[in-house]
């Protein structure tokens, strides 16, 4: 395989799990909460993933259960900022490690049950092609499915009446409580999807990717992740395009070391908070502009 | 929305989750198990804490050293506390103060990075006893254990450089440091061993245990032609299935993985702490131990290969365990010169033995042979 093939379809393999992710976050931060706890999010997907998988034999039921836990973990983060109108921060934080506690405790069990992973199907003849065919045409379902969700996503968010309802949130609650919206509602549905999203991006980790659960499997991705958004400037289609970045620099440098280039890998390992910072510095004036406002308060009750 | 709960509804509310923390840390109070046996009282109770940087159940590393702390358990009028997932920071000084106390007057920490920790609190409690494993230097009070694991690296070395058809073994690592370069450099003597044209490629992952990355090396290392993976990482199952879908062959590290890979499995380096765990506990009580940086090989039983796959021919068995009889026997010095480091020059003269191991342990470079650089 040559050596951009192998880079590019790494990155495709690497970026999927924080692609899920950031494109949940960018869809909470849409509605005006953020929401720190992703990592606890993706590791609740990928440990409640794998274990009814382990249970069941299926991973399709995993993947369900991924997306239940992640947007159950989630909707936890909503019911305290917005019915509770607690800080967003530290109740983002304090979901990171109860998903880390939790998954620890009841992961515990299946350490060293094995599973049967999620298959990588290549699509006949599209998988043959030159350059792309392995790029993008001999992956599992997770992986299939991000790249559909992420303009699916850039539709409903720019383009889709629920959208604007979205948007309207996350500018302001008071103008769309005002023009007869639910914004609690909507900020539920926004923060559960997200999580449910982060549930999927472990779920390819433990079922697809490694086929393994181990404590903190998911290593600090789910930060990665919430680093893309703003890198992202909040849209869906930039949020796949960061996520990836990351997944190429990941991907760069085992390449280049399985080539026998001496590469950093700390050095690489800082990409996408060194791009994150790029971005803040060189697009700052923009990034206020599509920086939902709604971001800079806790939306507290409308009664 | 607002106020969905009454006044009363919010203390209950308060009340329901000071009773849910309370069960919580009730149920993981069970972690400080606590074992004695009447056959043999004698002794003062003793109280032994043992730290892990991950969790005592990784299938690796930690796992490795956890068995050795059941064993522990079982001596009499014993007490153990276990903390896991201690962080190789400060943390670990607040860990290990916590334990002492609770009346720990032995402790081991068991990861690389908890030596500067243990270091520092052993200044302050000078009457606890510190068993650090893997550790580069010691204090009055604190000791270091480990063992040659290279040895069974380089017999692995022999399995892997009979079996690859390419003449490509690949190195999926944790970080640079001595002890996973001696890994490495033994596995490349031995393949070379048996097979002058044989090379090592490694890839750093920069983390002890992180699955994804890993699998992703294997990978690009399959792309590159490589069909024999090894690995220095503290959790080596997801590579080891990795090798397993890719179709190559895979040598594992700590515990016996073989379950995992049941085509491509050649064999391991893995760890029985059990017995020297047990003789240092018994030293420190009986009042004889003596701070030293202790180090034990294949001979002790500390490092013991896995048993084979079925990638490994009979005969290929035959001669590594031939080999395995020099080395237990002393007759076989993996790191007897001449060593040639990657830019050819000769690390360790021809004709010189083989060094130290304390001095071993401070290899900083790659052999000839090995593919790759060990980043700054």
């Amino acid at each position: 395989m040559n050596f951009i093939t192998a880079v590019s379809t790494g990155a495709v393999r690497a970026g999927t799990s924080v692609m899920y992710a950031s494109l949940g976050e960018v869809v909470a931060e849409r509605a005006g909460i953020i929401n720190l706890g992703v990592e606890g999010c993706m590791l609740a997907g990928a440990c409640a993933g794998y274990i009814a998988t382990a249970e069941t034999g299926s991973p399709y039921i995993g993947i369900v259960a991924a997306f239940a836990a992640g947007g159950l973990l989630a909707t936890i983060h909503a019911f305290l900022v917005v019915t509770r109108g607690a800080n967003q921060l530290a109740s983002g934080l304090a979901l990171m490690f109860l998903g880390l506690g939790l998954t620890a405790f009841f992961g515990r069990p299946y350490v060293k049950v094995q599973i049967t992973p999620l298959k990588d199907y290549a699509i006949p003849g599209l998988a043959d092609l030159p350059y792309v065919g392995p790029v993008l045409f001999e992956h599992d379902v997770l992986t299939y499915s991000v790249f559909p969700l992420a303009a699916l996503l850039w539709w409903f968010v720019f383009r889709s009446r629920w959208g604007v309802m979205l948007r309207a949130v996350g500018e302001s609650t008071e103008s769309a409580f005002a023009a007869g919206l639910h914004p609690a509602r909507i900020q539920y549905a926004a923060v559960a999807f997200g999580g449910a999203l982060a549930g999927l991006g472990g779920a390819q980790i433990s079922l697809a990717y490694t086929a393994t659960w181990v404590e903190n499997l998911t290593q600090g991705r789910g930060f990665i992740a919430v680093a893309l958004v703003i890198f992202a400037m909040w849209n869906p289609l930039r949020a796949m395009a960061g996520a990836l970045l990351f997944g190429g620099a990941v991907a760069l440098q085992l390449q280049l070391q399985a080539r026998g280039v001496g590469v950093s890998p700390f050095l690489l390992d800082m990409t996408p908070y060194l791009l994150t910072i790029v971005v803040l510095l060189v697009w700052a004036q923009r990034g206020r502009d599509a920086f939902p406002a709604g971001l800079n308060k806790v939306f507290r009750g409308t009664g | 929305m607002g106020n969905i709960l009454p006044k009363r509804g919010r203390w209950l509310l308060l009340f329901a989750a000071i009773f849910a923390i309370g069960l919580f840390a009730a149920a993981c109070g069970d972690d400080d198990n606590s074992s004695s046996s009447k056959a043999a009282g004698s002794d003062k109770k003793v109280t032994i804490g043992f730290l892990y940087v991950g969790a005592v159940d990784d299938g690796g590393y930690n796992q490795a050293a956890y068995q050795g702390q059941k064993a522990v358990e079982k001596l009499p009028n014993v007490k153990v506390i276990k903390a896991e997932n201690v962080p190789e920071s400060a943390e670990a000084e607040r860990v290990m103060e916590q334990m002492i106390q609770q009346g720990a007057t032995i402790i081991f920490p068991t990861s690389f990075g908890h030596l500067d920790p243990a270091i520092k609190v052993g200044a302050k409690y000078p009457n606890v006893i510190f068993l650090h494993q893997g550790g580069l230097k010691t204090a009055s009070n604190v000791g270091t254990y480990f063992g040659a694991s290279w040895e069974a690296n380089y017999l692995a070395g022999i399995a892997a450089g009979k079996v690859t058809k390419t003449n490509k073994l690949g190195y999926v690592v944790a970080f640079p440091i001595s002890q996973t370069l001696l890994n490495i450099n033994a596995f490349q003597l031995g393949a070379k061993s048996v097979n002058p044209a044989v090379t090592t490629t490694v890839v750093f992952t920069a983390n002890w245990c992180d699955p994804a990355k890993i699998s992703e090396s294997v990978k690009n290392l399959k792309d590159q032609g490589v069909d024999v993976l090894n690995q220095h990482q503290d959790c080596p199952g997801a590579g080891i299935q990795a090798a397993e879908k890719a179709g190559i062959f895979s040598v594992g590290y700590h515990v016996d993985d073989s379950k995992l890979a049941p085509n491509g499995w050649l064999t391991a380096a893995t760890w029985d702490w059990t017995k020297l765990f047990v003789d240092l506990v018994n030293q420190v009580r009986a009042g004889t131990y003596k701070v030293s940086q202790i180090r034990q090989s294949m001979a002790d039983g500390v490092v013991k290969l896995a048993p084979f796959g079925k990638a490994v021919p009979k005969d290929v068995q035959d001669q590594i365990t031939a080999t395995q009889a020099k080395i237990l026997a002393g007759t076989l010095q993996i790191f007897a010169g001449p060593i040639k480091d990657q830019s050819g020059k000769e690390r360790i003269k021809a004709g010189e033995k083989q060094p130290e191991v304390t001095s071993l342990e401070q290899m900083d470079y790659l052999v000839e042979g090995v593919v790759g650089k060990i980043p700054q």
